[in-house]
């Protein structure tokens, strides 16, 4: 058998075990955050789907979902926490307003969290149906599994743009 | 040399970072407070808010609330948008009880309008009905989240399956299971569907027994118990100076509520009590929105078995839109369509504050009009804005620990808080 | 039904601070010359027949063109006589300004930080006068009717190819 054939198997079996065992960290804003808090309930279960554990620690997660609104003074925090993740990681948009803003167009409102990271689903819906996250998570899973690569490396397929650690000042009074 | 560093070890000696020398001290490990953010994106803020802590070891020293993170601008949008336009932003203020926003708006502009008393019985009714679903909704995500920070799982799944029967019933009220945009100036969009009483009934029997086995399992527990008995005490002489309304200044003693005091719609003609704590910690919140949901059900069952037949919207086409068959087939009712629809309805111009209770407290709608179809100003008195503001004044003196369920019981959502 | 109020405010100030009173779809309201703000907020806090004792909300209307630009509004409830009163004061456009009323209610702080915020208005003698919806480093003050709704300025710099 050539070390081919090993290679791929190995691969597929690699993006097997990432894709049902995601780690999601649901980055939770605004409204569509209680349609995800439904999500997780047992009617709309996504332990079905092995996305089950919320980890709220960048560190520990491998799949961001930015659910809800995303400000502008939201911005450099999400863009940290996106950083703090290991790859690979993945995105998902939930909601309009997280993947364009919304109708929401004003001084205040970021349109749409891909101003400032990658995103690979997005998912309309002022809020989404949970059947609709829950489909966006199985697009994710078979994205995943083809071995389509994540967020940053499509980013640099597509737009040939390294995504570099932002260097945000951090700020103690006063936000920021 | 030992000034210029940032921390310094106690007692007598000092040890200089980078020396390889380390002398053994005799002193306490420092104790310098240290700031620690709670926040924007963390686990027990829900919503969205940091808290910028400084902490000696566990104590909480001062405590700045930072709010902001969810500014979407309901203000600025409302003066670019139609009078009708604005209920979907209402909707999205108090996002977990989106009914209550959009009939407080609703009755801020008919008080404008003048047509107070020309809406329909029906549709009052309805506005109190739907407007009561969605006080429980509230309550239950409240107590849920609250005692999911606690680390009391069960809980939380057992109320969001209340929660979930509830939004499915508003669901084929108005189509939407959260941001509905189901009331209209001068009634409400569409009468509700057929069986709907009997439906409702049943479901409130199973939210009932869902907040008895969330309430055998909290109410009496130790742990929880000790977690928020007599942590994060509001006084309540703070109550009326700080603003506080709602759940929160009533379980410090402070009696108001808007649905009591100064009746609107329907509410003098129902029979309910209002539940008042007394020591204003976090279990008498939490106590106090556990009874309101009980009393909540009372008024449904009142409601139900009173509602008149009749029109849901006012008959007046300079206001509500013309029924859809006439707008097909009369020119009269379709000029008037598009006249609402394009110039918004005329407000004639004047001020007014029209004050509901919201999920949170007074919600109040203060509205300027200039006499065209777009309000000149639309502010929302955001009842969670105030009972956020306390937390400066009740936090100091706390655990770290302690700010996780006295931030849960005040129940802040962002969309209110921020707008 | 809140006639009292605005009789007790005509009688215990003479001088011109009450400007004007009314009642209008069932609120009553008075205009209340700026320099006197502080001592009728302590006014109707303190006394017995007014007894305003809920902080209800603080906010600020922008008039333009008329002068002065700013009215800052206030409404107040007792809740144990169960009245409500709006009170207004203008402000000019040209360093607007007016005093706090944090000394007479503890929580016009954030009503006061917000209005600062979204208008421009600065309270004299407020504990702590900063942003508080927006971030420090926003410019203008966006609610006023001259900021352009849709003017963002953002924190971080976008990503390549974003619109």
């Amino acid at each position: 058998m050539p070390l081919t054939f090993y290679n791929t198997k190995l691969a597929d079996a690699v993006n097997w075990a990432r894709k049902y065992s995601l780690f999601q960290y649901p980055f939770v804003t605004a409204c569509c955050g209680m349609e995800f808090m439904a999500v997780w309930a047992p009617k709309y279960d996504i332990a079905r789907f092995g996305a089950e554990f919320p980890r709220f620690s960048p560190r520990q997660s491998d799949l961001l979902i930015v659910v809800g609104t995303i400000t502008e003074r939201q911005g450099p925090v999400l863009r940290r926490i996106y950083d703090q993740m290991c790859e690979p990681k993945w995105v998902i948009a939930f909601g309009v307003c997280a993947s364009t803003g919304g109708f929401y167009q004003n001084y205040s409102v970021m349109p749409g969290a891909d101003q400032v990271i990658p995103v690979d689903v997005y998912v309309p819906g002022c809020p989404p149906r949970p059947e609709q996250a829950l489909d966006a998570l199985v697009l994710l899973q078979e994205r995943i599994q083809r071995g389509e690569g994540h967020s940053q490396v499509v980013l640099k397929q597509e737009r040939g743009y390294e995504v570099p650690l932002a260097a945000i000042r951090p700020t103690v009074r006063g936000g920021g | 040399m030992a000034d210029a560093l940032p921390f310094s070890l106690g007692g007598n000696r000092r040890v200089v970072l980078g020396e390889v020398e380390v002398s053994d001290f005799d002193g306490d490990l420092p104790t310098e407070v240290m700031p620690l953010h709670m926040g924007p994106s963390h686990p027990a803020m829900h919503g969205t808010v940091r808290i910028a802590l400084e902490v000696e070891g566990e104590k909480v020293k001062t405590a700045d609330v930072q709010i902001g993170y969810l500014h979407r601008c309901f203000e600025k949008e409302a003066e670019n948008a139609t009078w009708t336009q604005i209920f979907p932003y209402t909707d999205r203020l108090n996002y977990v009880s989106p009914m209550l926003n959009n009939v407080g708006y609703a009755l801020a502009v008919e008080k404008l309008l003048g047509i107070e008393d020309q809406v329909p019985e029906r549709a009052q009714y309805i506005r109190v009905i739907v407007g009561e679903i969605s006080r429980i909704t509230d309550h239950l995500t409240c107590i849920a989240a609250g005692a999911m920070e606690l680390a009391a799982f069960t809980v939380f799944f057992w109320l969001i399956k209340g929660r979930e029967w509830l939004w499915e019933l508003l669901e084929e009220v108005s189509g939407a299971r959260l941001t509905h945009s189901y009331v209209r100036i001068g009634g409400v969009v569409a009468d509700l569907p057929e069986g709907f009483s009997a439906k409702l009934r049943e479901v409130l029997g199973k939210v009932r027994l869902a907040i008895a086995d969330a309430d055998k399992l909290l109410t009496r527990n130790k742990i929880f118990r000790d977690r928020m008995d007599g942590v994060g005490v509001i006084a309540k002489a703070d109550a009326g100076a700080w603003g506080l309304t709602g759940p929160v200044a009533r379980s410090t003693g402070l009696a108001y509520d808007v649905r009591k005091d100064h009746p609107y719609l329907v509410y003098d003609r129902f029979d309910f009590d209002v539940p008042v704590g007394s020591t204003g910690d976090n279990f008498d919140r939490y106590a106090v929105r556990l009874e309101e949901m009980a009393q909540s059900m009372r008024i449904l069952e009142q409601a139900l078995a009173e509602i008149p037949a009749g029109p849901v919207i006012v008959d007046d086409p300079r206001v509500a839109l013309p029924q859809k068959h006439e707008t097909y087939n009369t020119i009269e009712a379709m000029i008037a369509h598009f006249k609402l629809i394009m110039d918004g309805l005329h407000v004639p111009a004047g001020e007014v504050y029209s004050f509901t209770e919201g999920g949170n407290g007074e919600l109040g709608f203060y509205i300027v009009s200039d006499g065209t179809g777009r309000p000149w100003k639309c502010r929302v008195r955001p009842p969670c804005f105030a009972n956020l503001a306390i937390l400066t004044k009740v936090l100091p003196g706390l655990f770290i620990a302690d700010v996780v369920p006295t931030f849960g019981m005040i129940n802040m959502i962002g969309g209110e808080c921020d707008r | 039904m809140a006639k009292i109020v605005l009789d007790r405010m005509r009688e215990g100030f003479t001088a011109g601070e009450i400007i004007e009173t009314g009642s209008m779809h069932g609120n009553e309201w008075a205009r209340v010359a700026p320099c006197a703000w502080r001592r009728v907020a302590e006014f109707l806090r303190d006394d017995p027949a007014t007894q305003m004792n809920l902080f209800v909300d603080l906010t600020c209307v922008d008039r333009t063109p008329r002068e002065p630009r700013f009215d800052v509004v206030l409404h107040l409830y007792s809740v144990e006589k169960k009245h409500r009163v709006r009170l207004y004061a203008g402000v000019a456009e040209k360093d607007p300004a007016i005093d706090t009323l944090v000394p007479v209610w503890p929580g016009a702080n954030w009503f006061e930080r917000e209005a600062f915020d979204m208008y421009g208005v600065r309270f004299a003698g407020h504990p702590d006068l900063r942003r508080i919806l927006m971030y420090p480093e926003f410019q203008g003050y966006p609610l006023r009717k001259d900021y352009p709704k849709e003017k963002r300025q953002p924190l971080l710099r976008r990503l390549p190819g974003s619109v």
